[in-house]
């Protein structure tokens, strides 16, 4: 997170010299207070986080034993009440942690690789291969997500290995489009041709002196799309087509609730778990865009 | 045409591709145990030519109109789809229509009220919008509206002891206000507000977020200065001068707004039993009804196409310009 809150922050000298002049006027309030949602953002996620390793020791049972009451309604002893089999939502709840964060991040961190490599090479080389990617990438774009992700899971079984690969197929193009675009606009810039005359081959200019320049916007771009990962991924286990039982994953547990709607608790805390990191990730990525230099902004905004 | 022609491709290379076996999947247990009844099944349907073959017959048959047999219930695909397809366009023009009119409302009040709170709490509500995962809403709004308050109907088209109004569109609101049955018409726009409802909290967020964003980037420009300094009323500053331009964008966003509504369409009719292509789709993919998501595939593009064109008519209506060349 630190490198991606940093990255669009390069001081430019006329920010530096507007920000030396602004601090003689009055005390300079420290940057994460001047954007709250990002740093409620921060903390919800960082909370998530130590949930997510610790979920063992916060956890008050274990999250698959069924010895419990059924369906109890939230109590002391049960913070979230129990579900159908009689197993602790309240730590069903923290263990989910452990399945959506990690698998969030590498659901971006694959989706952001194939997309940047297609999209940088498609910009780099044009012609044909630009035409063959950028059509691909098209058609995945006009397919609606969800269907196209549920095509492809149910296709290789029910598993949340094959949810994750569903939605990297799905997620991969607003990368490709982005990294292609960042391409096509430093392909003429000056030190690209300089490098170029310096005898540096196709690779090497797009490794070393493409990348740095297209990294922010990918990274803002990865903080948007994040939640939306999230979303998608649970929605495919919702219809049980990612994580199966006993598994305890947010978006099954919501489909557990929709089993027992009277009894609202179920499938409420899971979604509220989900919500609130989505709502994180938002937060971030929505004030990440802001900072980000206006040109390249408009670019990551759709 | 190129993009219809691509979407099939890839649908097909995706569904064929797998390792899933459709004879498994459709199939009862007594007939896998029996070779000649795979073979027979894989034969109907088929499945035992060459890939390229399979594809090819596919298209050819479709330029006849023909989508080929449904493998779960037996019907053509098209027949199933003229079936579902009014209520999932039913529910989604519902749903973008509610969208619009929210999302570009708090966008314009977002845009004035720029860095002030009413800015602040929309910037809230719309980031907030696009974070709800779906199913959850859906199931929240049910358990409340329905089974708590029972102030609207918790699934279907219709109340069950009702009938269908005299068929024109397949659109239920529709054909029964032509046809001035307005109890029916009632009862089918009372089953539409739930889950149309929520199936429009994720695009009033998407819409609302984007207008405040091409809002303020047009009430930079000089002329909007210059409109305000002539003594215009603010008012019509922002609806004549800035809201205009601004809906180029607004309406290119609404564009990709409907392909979302599709994609939430699967999660909100299973949840409130919407007999349309989403439940369609659902239970195509999981039994691997290959026709049938062929034919999802093929309308979704369709729809694609559609939404653009539109999108592009409406171009040509907001700025006398574009449709001048």
């Amino acid at each position: 997170m630190t490198v991606s809150a940093r990255a669009p922050l390069d001081p430019s000298a006329a920010a530096a010299v507007d920000s030396a002049r602004r601090r003689r006027l009055r005390p300079e309030t420290p940057l994460p207070w001047r954007r709250p949602l990002a740093l409620a953002g921060l903390s919800v996620i960082g909370a998530w986080l130590v949930i997510a390793i610790f979920a063992p020791l916060i956890a008050p049972q274990n999250p698959l034993l069924q010895k419990f009451a059924i369906l109890a309604a939230p109590s002391g002893a049960h913070w979230f009440g129990t579900d159908e089999l009689g197993r602790d939502v309240f730590s069903r709840v923290l263990y989910g942690a452990r399945i959506t964060l990690p698998l969030a991040v590498v659901l971006v961190v694959a989706a952001m690789i194939i997309g940047a490599v297609l999209g940088g090479v498609a910009g780099y080389f044009g012609g044909w291969v630009d035409n063959v990617i950028m059509r691909l990438a098209d058609l995945v774009f006009a397919f609606p997500g969800i269907i196209l992700a549920l095509a492809i899971a149910a296709a290789l079984g029910p598993q949340l290995r094959n949810a994750v690969i569903a939605v990297v197929v799905v997620s991969w193009p607003s990368y490709a489009r982005l990294v292609r675009s960042l391409v096509l606009s430093a392909r003429s810039a000056q030190y690209v041709v300089a490098s170029r005359l310096l005898g540096a081959s196709g690779p090497r200019i797009l490794l070393t002196d493409v990348r740095p320049n297209a990294a922010g916007p990918v990274l803002v771009l990865a903080a948007l799309d994040i939640g939306n990962a999230i979303l998608l991924l649970s929605g495919l286990s919702f219809l049980g087509l990612g994580a199966q039982p006993p598994t305890a994953e947010w978006g099954s547990m919501v489909a557990e609730g929709a089993q027992n709607f009277n009894d609202w608790w179920v499938g409420m805390f899971p979604g509220l778990a989900i919500l609130t990191v989505v709502l994180a990730f938002n937060f971030i990525g929505d004030t990440l865009r802001d900072m980000l230099d206006p040109r390249t902004a408009r670019a990551v905004r759709v | 045409m190129v993009l219809l022609v691509g979407i099939t491709l890839v649908a097909f290379v995706v569904t064929h591709l797998v390792p899933g076996d459709p004879a498994a999947a459709n199939l009862g247990q007594r007939a896998i145990g029996d070779p000649a009844a795979v073979q027979a099944f894989r034969h109907e349907y088929g499945l035992d030519r060459p890939l390229p073959v399979q594809y090819l017959l596919y298209l050819k048959s479709l330029l006849h109109g023909n989508l080929g047999i449904s493998e779960q219930s037996h019907r053509p695909v098209l027949t199933d789809l003229a079936q579902y397809v009014p209520a999932t366009i039913e529910l989604a023009l519902f749903a973008i229509v509610l969208s619009m009119a929210i999302g570009v409302g708090l966008g314009i009040l977002a845009a004035v009220c720029r860095d002030r709170w009413p800015d602040q709490v929309i910037r809230v509500i719309s980031l907030g919008g696009v974070s709800m995962p779906i199913f959850w809403v859906a199931l929240v709004a049910f358990y409340l509206l329905f089974f708590k308050l029972g102030w609207l109907p918790g699934g279907g088209r219709l109340d069950p002891a009702q009938n269908s109004p005299i068929h024109l569109t397949g659109m239920f609101t529709i054909d029964a206000a032509v046809h001035g049955q307005w109890t029916l018409f009632w009862s089918a726009l009372r089953h539409l507000v739930l889950p149309g409802l929520v199936l429009a909290i994720f695009t009033v967020g998407m819409l609302t977020r984007f207008t405040r964003a091409s809002m303020l980037e047009i009430m930079g420009n000089d002329y909007v200065r210059a409109a305000r300094l002539k003594g215009l009323p603010e008012h019509i500053v922002v609806l004549r001068h800035v809201l205009r331009p601004a809906l180029i964008s607004i309406i290119t966003v609404a564009g990709v707004a409907f392909g979302n509504l599709l994609s939430g369409t699967v999660l909100v009719e299973n949840i409130f039993s919407w007999p349309g292509v989403g439940q369609y789709a659902y239970h195509s993919a999981i039994n691997l009804d290959l026709p049938a998501i062929m034919g999802v595939s093929l309308f979704v593009a369709l729809v694609y196409i559609v939404v653009n064109l539109i999108v592009d008519l409406l171009y040509g209506v907001i700025d006398p310009r574009i449709r001048l060349s």
